[in-house]
């Protein structure tokens, strides 16, 4: 079977053009998901029979001239999104029967916009991990190297779209769940502003931080999935009710005299140098664009990672309670009692990071800590957000890497939680202030995919993804695949 | 900080986590690791800094109207339930 | 019908059971508000649904649904805050109160915290002297009500219903200025009678739509630092209330009085023994855990709209009653018990101006046959069983002279029974009142013929005798000759 390379861009052009038929495309692409399975691991669930269906709909839409803007393109949807009539795992063992009666609103909205799901991606379980180890349906590999984690939570998502099983997928980023499974398997994801994408039937992890994006091959594939899964959403209260701007608008356009920071905590110590080199080789070529660098310091950005292993745990703690094995989800055989119910059922549905996450999160809450911990750390998160106004008062954009190291083996950062949750030193910020960001595949170092890190102030999707664009105009990394996959 | 074994108890009870009293030592171990991870913010000048528990500032809660949407639905939604009876969820007796 | 506002209330009942004790309540009111929508969803709120059938998919804790505030609870709050002349808050904050139990669906419940939206204001409340005393509110905020647990017919199972769960709550937390149960219970039917005033909540105690806990302690009288208090949960009767918190305080003082220590603990009231018992199990220490919820943003009112809530209040218990001393002339006591409910006073006033100068016959009618007729069959005043014009069409008979007060009555019980007019009664059993002199003087002579040997007595001096004449012509007449005529005429004839 050969391998489809096309973008959801050329897919899209393609499906209208009448040049290949949806059928077509999802038929191609269930083998070699098939196949990849029991080396990548990339997804939970694989819809087959409902795939065919959306595609003939699709097609018989295109035929009449109809369809919304991405009819008939297969894509994936991370299992945390609630998918009416298919199970959801969360990669739990907690929802490994979970069928929601509903469909979380990015999927209802892709849906409308005709996009046709292939299934459901792997991840790390409830969303808690950076290298997909903690799901309960075993680890994603690395496209790369299978011997490699893909990066998490959305590493089927990563996983996929490297492999090109699919041309793009929707997934999560907390705390650097998009942005760094695309580093790692080299393709690029974009979280939004918090707020820009509705939450509704995203299951939660960390309500403050938890934010829907795109995994894809490029920015204008991002740009392009973002402009119809964006928007203001009356079910959750915390979207934001501003227009979607037309994201594929501008994309052309020059970067001459965009203004790009340099966090001088981003390039300390920890980043690996052949990593450092690929990410300055980088910004060289946005100087070359004609862009202004400088070189800015936030002060309060190391504290990132301690800031948010306060509040995502604790958001966590109480978002998790409700998996107590009465309504839904996994329940103990036998309880003896209520205690009993609630402590087997959950114990038994949650693997160890989950329970370690609801631990620190339920003694950072508690009588006696609260002060020190939890409102403290939302002290700390409005110094790091102050940070990054001052930054975007006199820059447009701030970049830097994505991640401090390309990607790891299975295993190697298990042991020890404090290493694993370092991985996430550079992305953490941006959820704790609310920011988009995104991740740009910009060379390799030692053989593994490299990741260039671009942050924006609020709202301001459309400058990155331009950045972006004008860089993947110039540059080839996006286009690589891994040789196993090609 | 060091947490010791019964502070790790009594969170996973607050929790309603049954731990493994094997695994016990392991989550006293990183657990530790953790809060003095966090620890590390205690350093940090918050002085005067109001905490902050929305990323977006200046937003305020949006109001529904009053109005019923919802549909007696509890078949569909009971379908995930471990046990019900008479459209009832069921859990071991609860004594007041 | 209640009318129970002006009931006066032992001023100290607690000090002098006790001798030497003191007792300090204070409540906390759960009212649920009269929304037709849940709190935070979109569900119904009605009673009585068969289980989970009015629990979607927000209320029922699903994974990935999200709050979203309903403006009718809010609104409703801020009436109430305006009522008692307290703050409303420009800003305030929505958090989670965290722990597990089975009608808890999230494992939390939304509440408000550090940062209510009504923050003191105060009611006040007549005592049994008649004297006033004005009772702290501490604060009043929105949350949501909890799923209820059924254990009948399950099998040694418990059964979860989460139909209430998400219905939105006003609880309101008073100062611990109480010191007698009695007070306790005025101020719980002032709150009572407030809600319903400001049409935020049925006040409909049996369904639990009105309910409270009681915090009680005792410390010796004279002292200014507070005991140990418990609470007692879930009350949902006044008579309830004044008998657990009766119990409670003997409960209390006899333990410290033998040696004992009141303990801090929720107990609850059972109303077959008339005790309060310790509830163990949800004794366990409690650690809420409370934070802002991350899923709701803070609530924000302007000037503008609170202005605007203010100015569509209606007129409140104590002003109303107020104005019906002046207005109509009545007692504090009687202005008071015709304010208890809007509906009464309302009634009240539609009587009174459909008969105008007999505010007080009015008062006393609304008051006494109307109240126990209502009280007998078990109705509302708002059942409409008895039209206000109807009522004041009977008042007018009795205003004109039509008919005697004591024949009123008889009409009254067929109006009640029948649903006729009173003219119609009046006429079709011939209860016209006799006002022709001529009728009477003729009546008067026929007795006076028939009773030779009272008539002499009475000529020779025996004057009470003037009572058996009276009597004697009004049986001749069925009761209907008009007293007044009859007097007059019987002091002109009987001196012979």
């Amino acid at each position: 079977m050969m391998i489809d390379r096309r973008t959801v861009t050329q897919l899209a052009a393609d499906l209208r053009a009448r040049k290949v038929s949806s059928v077509e495309l999802v038929r191609a692409c269930l083998p070699r998901i098939e196949a990849s399975q029991p080396t990548l691991n990339a997804f939970v669930t694989v819809t087959a029979e409902q795939a065919l269906a959306q595609a003939q709909a699709a097609d018989r839409e295109l035929a009449a001239g109809r369809g919304g803007p991405l009819a008939g393109v297969p894509i994936g949807h991370k299992d945390l999104f609630c998918t009416a009539g298919v199970r959801t795992t969360c990669g739990s063992r907690m929802l490994e029967n979970f069928v929601a009666p509903y469909d979380a609103t990015v999927v209802a909205r892709l849906k409308a916009a005709g996009a046709v799901m292939l299934g459901k991606l792997n991840m790390d379980e409830f969303a808690m991990g950076s290298s997909n180890e903690t799901s309960y349906f075993g680890p994603v590999r690395n496209p790369w190297n299978t011997d490699l984690v893909p990066g998490g939570s959305s590493g089927g998502c990563a996983a996929a779209v490297a492999a090109r099983l699919l041309p793009a997928a929707t997934a999560t980023d907390t705390g650097g769940s998009i942005r760094q499974p695309a580093a790692f398997c080299g393709v690029t994801g974009i979280k939004p502003t918090y707020g820009r994408v509705s939450r509704y039937g995203m299951i939660a992890f960390a309500s403050s931080l938890d934010q829907g994006g795109v995994i894809a091959q490029t920015a204008e594939d991002c740009a392009r999935v973002l402009r119809s899964m964006a928007g203001f959403d009356p079910r959750d209260s915390t979207s934001v009710d501003i227009p979607v701007p037309d994201y594929l608008a501008g994309l052309d356009a020059p970067l001459a005299g965009v203004r790009i920071g340099l966090l001088k905590e981003f390039f300390d110590t920890g980043l690996e140098a052949d990593y450092e080199r690929r990410v300055r080789e980088a910004l060289a070529v946005f100087e070359r664009l004609g862009a202004r660098l400088c070189e800015l310091s936030l002060p309060n950005i190391p504290r990132s990672v301690p800031a948010y292993y306060v509040v995502a745990p604790a958001e966590c703690s109480s978002n998790l309670a409700r998996y107590d094995g009465v309504r839904f989800g996994h329940r103990c055989r036998n309880p003896r009692d209520l205690t009993d119910l609630y402590k087997r059922s959950r114990s038994e549905g949650f693997g160890a990071e989950v329970k370690r996450r609801i631990m620190t999160g339920t003694y950072v809450l508690s009588a006696g800590y609260y002060d020190a911990y939890y409102l403290k750390a939302q002290r700390v998160r409005r110094l790091i957000t102050g940070d990054f106004e001052r930054a975007f008062a006199e820059v447009d954009l701030l970049m830097g890497p994505t991640t401090p190291t390309a990607a790891f083996a299975l295993g190697a950062k298990s042991a020890d939680p404090i290493t694993m949750y370092l991985n996430d030193i550079y992305t953490i910020s941006a959820n704790l202030a609310g920011l988009p960001a995104m991740s740009v595949p910009c060379g390799f170092a030692g053989g593994l995919p490299v990741g260039l890190q671009i942050i924006g102030p609020h709202f301001a999707e459309q400058r990155l993804l331009h950045a972006a664009h004008r860089f993947q105009l110039e540059t080839d990394w996006h286009t690589r695949v891994p040789e196993r996959c090609a | 900080m060091a947490l010791t074994r019964a502070q790790v108890e009594g969170i996973a009870h607050l929790a309603r986590l049954e731990l493994d009293p094997a695994e016990v030592p392991q989550y006293e171990r990183s657990l530790s690791r953790i809060v003095d991870f966090i620890g590390e913010l205690e350093r940090a000048n918050t002085a005067g800094v109001a905490p902050m528990a929305h990323p977006l500032p200046g937003l305020a809660q949006r109001l529904r109207a009053d109005e019923v949407t919802e549909r007696d639905e509890h078949d569909l939604y009971q379908r995930n339930a471990p046990a019900v009876a008479s459209g009832l969820y069921l859990v071991p007796k609860v004594i007041e | 019908m209640n009318t129970h506002l002006g009931t006066p209330v032992s001023a100290d009942a607690g000090t002098r059971q006790g001798g030497a004790w003191e007792t300090v309540i204070g409540l906390e009111i759960h009212a649920q508000l009269a929304t037709r929508s849940k709190i935070f969803s979109g569900a119904a709120t009605a009673y009585g649904a068969p289980p989970n059938t009015q629990a979607c998919l927000v209320d029922l804790g699903y994974p990935g649904v999200l709050p979203v505030l309903n403006a009718e609870a809010v609104r409703m709050a801020v009436r109430f805050g305006l009522a008692i002349g307290a703050q409303i808050a420009r800003q305030s904050v929505f958090a989670r109160k965290n722990y597990f139990y089975p009608d808890l669906p999230k494992g939390y419940q939304i509440s408000q915290y550090e940062l209510p939206i009504v923050a003191g204001g105060t009611l006040e409340i007549v005592l049994e002297d008649g004297s006033r005393k004005r009772i702290g509110v501490t604060r009043a905020h929105l949350e949501e009500d909890a799923g209820k647990s059924l254990h009948e017919g399950l099998a040694g199972l418990t059964g979860i219903d989460l139909n209430r769960a998400g219905t939105p709550l006003l609880e309101i937390v008073s100062e611990p200025q109480m010191r007698s149960a009695r007070e306790a219970v005025a101020y719980m039917k002032k709150v009572h009678t407030l809600v319903r005033y400001l049409e935020i909540c049925d006040g409909n105690m049996q369904e639990g739509s009105f309910r409270c806990d009681a915090n009680v302690s005792v410390r010796p009288a004279g002292s200014e630092k507070l005991g140990t208090r418990t609470e007692i949960k879930n009350v949902n009767s006044f008579r309830y209330v004044e008998k657990a918190i009766q119990y409670e305080v003997a409960r209390q003082i006899e333990l410290i009085e033998s040696g004992g220590k009141v303990i801090q603990e929720t107990r609850l009231f059972d109303p077959d023994r008339g005790e309060t018992r310790s509830m163990r199990s949800k004794e366990e220490a409690n650690d809420y855990r409370y934070f802002p919820d991350p899923d709701l943003l803070p609530l924000e009112l302007e000037a503008a709209y609170i202005e605007a809530v203010r100015a569509e209040l209606p007129e409140l218990p104590d002003a109303k009653a107020a104005r019906f001393s002046a207005q109509y002339g009545l007692s504090d006591y009687d202005a008071g018990v015709l304010t208890a409910s809007r509906e009464l006073a309302d009634y009240y006033e539609a009587v009174t101006r459909a008969v105008p100068g007999q505010s007080k016959l009015a008062a006393n009618w609304v008051m006494g046959e109307l109240a126990a007729a209502l009280h007998k069959d078990g109705l509302e005043i708002g059942a409409g069983k008895l039209p206000a014009e109807r009522l004041a069409g009977l008042l007018a008979r009795i205003a004109d002279g039509t008919i005697s007060g004591k024949i009123a009555k008889e009409v009254f019980e067929v109006m009640w029974a029948s649903g006729t007019s009173a003219d119609d009664v009046i006429a079709s059993k011939g209860l016209q009142q006799i006002t022709d002199t001529g009728a009477i003087e003729r009546a008067i002579e026929d007795v006076m013929a028939h009773h030779p040997a009272q008539l002499a007595e009475f000529r020779a001096g025996k004057d009470k005798l003037f009572g058996f004449f009276v009597g004697q012509v009004m049986k001749a007449t069925q009761g209907k000759a008009n007293p007044a005529q009859l007097n007059a005429l019987l002091k002109k004839k009987l001196p012979g």
